[in-house]
């Protein structure tokens, strides 16, 4: 089952690079990005890409296993990593669902506003849904309560009303690529702020606002 | 006072504990919009008052009730987005058909947002990769182990298992079986996982 996967990387400059990945690496990377956005107080960067390989992954493995000899011991163990697997997808899916629902003004305004060659937040799936949620959550209020109030009052600005993600919380990580000159806001009038470096292999609690950058790099993966 | 009464619907979901859906109080919706359709109407003829008839001692009161009107708004609004937030649980903890008892609970507009959203969520869901998509619904836990113990719901007939055995799934059977085998059928209501 070492079968080596394409990982395709869009690169900023509209090129793109084919990363081959062995599944273990494919694992790890999804086991990453599933823990950066556990962490991480605001929606990360879609990656379609881990998703789709995944899947795949988990298709193959399912196609290798109705294939093996009935019993044999190692169809349970690839049983369970498969489980394992597929709980790890769904909890990053479901991570992400949840943010989008909690913040859906600010992340449906955020996309509008979008360069052309900036990385999405949404998935083109993510943001149907999303519209979708807004929509459904508009009419809803329009017509239960919204539209029998007096006139001056019938519209509600969802990007007011609605909190945005804090990204002042703080986070905990762990420094992959070395860092140097990161600038530390000041959080009360009486501090200053200050440049710290970032040695590889340490680890932090730090403002997500400071190093969100890193995150989206890959130079630190929260913990 | 103004506001009392709405007021008393974000008290009502406050005290609700996490996941509870008291039912839809349409009452005292209704009352919170007669309130404020009557403070607009005396704010409305209050600001003839002030412009024609110079009585700019009105102001204040006209200030005031705009703020009891923009209050009575959060206070509806946060009601009813809370009661939203509440049912979009529902999705996740009982799937996609709800128990009566809950049912009755919601208003008919609140049912239709329902529908909406489940409808919405099983497009993404599908949209995946794979025959069928992935069902992030399921697989709430992360798995602790490869066997686990059934009870048969309703009468199934003959179940193999791995090695060629086959078991007989007969109402109120329990066995201890591979959860992977048995996913399938505990998502359509057969079998039942017995948590000890």
């Amino acid at each position: 089952m070492t079968e080596e996967l394409d990982l395709t990387a869009q690169d900023s400059d509209a090129g793109s690079e084919e990363v081959v990945l062995t599944p273990a690496e494919l694992i790890e990377k999804l086991e990453q990005a599933w823990m950066n956005e556990k962490f991480a107080p605001d929606l990360l960067e879609s990656k379609p890409e881990i998703i789709e390989c995944v899947m795949e992954q988990l298709d193959h493995m399912e196609e290798n296993l109705k294939r093996a000899k009935k019993g044999d011991l190692k169809v349970s163990i690839h049983r369970m990593e498969m489980e394992r697997i597929r709980y790890v997808l769904s909890s990053y899916l479901r991570c992400r669902l949840m943010k989008i629902e909690k913040f859906f003004p600010h992340i449906l305004e955020k996309e509008k506003t979008r360069h052309e060659g900036d990385p999405s937040s949404l998935s083109p799936e993510e943001f149907a849904f999303a519209k979708e949620y807004m929509t459904n959550t508009e009419t809803y209020l329009k017509n239960v309560a919204l539209k029998h109030m007096p006139p001056n009052l019938q519209k509600v600005d969802l990007l007011r009303s609605v909190p945005k993600p804090d990204l002042d919380s703080y986070v905990f990580l762990r420094v992959k690529e070395r860092q140097e000159n990161i600038l530390v806001e000041p959080e009360t009038d009486e501090q200053r702020d200050y440049v710290i470096d970032l040695e590889e292999g340490s680890q932090h609690l730090i403002r997500y606002k400071t190093i969100a950058p890193l995150v989206a790099s890959g130079a630190v993966q929260l913990i | 006072m103004f506001c009392e009464k709405a007021l008393e619907l974000v008290r009502e979901l406050h005290r609700a504990s996490e996941g509870q859906l008291p039912a839809f109080n349409e009452d005292g919706l209704r009352q919170v919009l007669e309130e404020m359709k009557a403070l607009y109407e005396q704010n409305q003829s209050d600001v003839n008052e002030a412009k024609s008839g110079g009585r700019s001692d009105l102001i204040p009161t006209i200030k005031f009730r705009h703020c009891s009107l923009l209050r009575n708004r959060r206070c509806a609004v946060a009601y009813l987005y809370d009661r939203l937030l509440r049912i979009r649980a529902l999705r996740w903890e009982y799937g996609s058909v709800l128990p009566n008892a809950l049912r009755f609970h919601m208003s008919a507009e609140e049912m239709e947002w329902f529908n909406h959203y489940k409808k919405s969520l099983a497009i993404y869901m599908r949209s995946l990769g794979g025959d069928e998509g992935l069902d992030i619904t399921q697989d709430m836990k992360p798995p602790k182990s490869l066997y686990i113990e059934v009870r048969c719901l309703k009468d199934y007939g003959e179940f193999e298992v791995d090695d060629g055995t086959s078991v007989l799934l007969k109402k109120n059977s329990q066995h201890f079986l591979p959860r992977w085998k048995c996913e399938q059928l505990i998502r359509q209501g057969i079998l039942e996982h017995v948590l000890s």
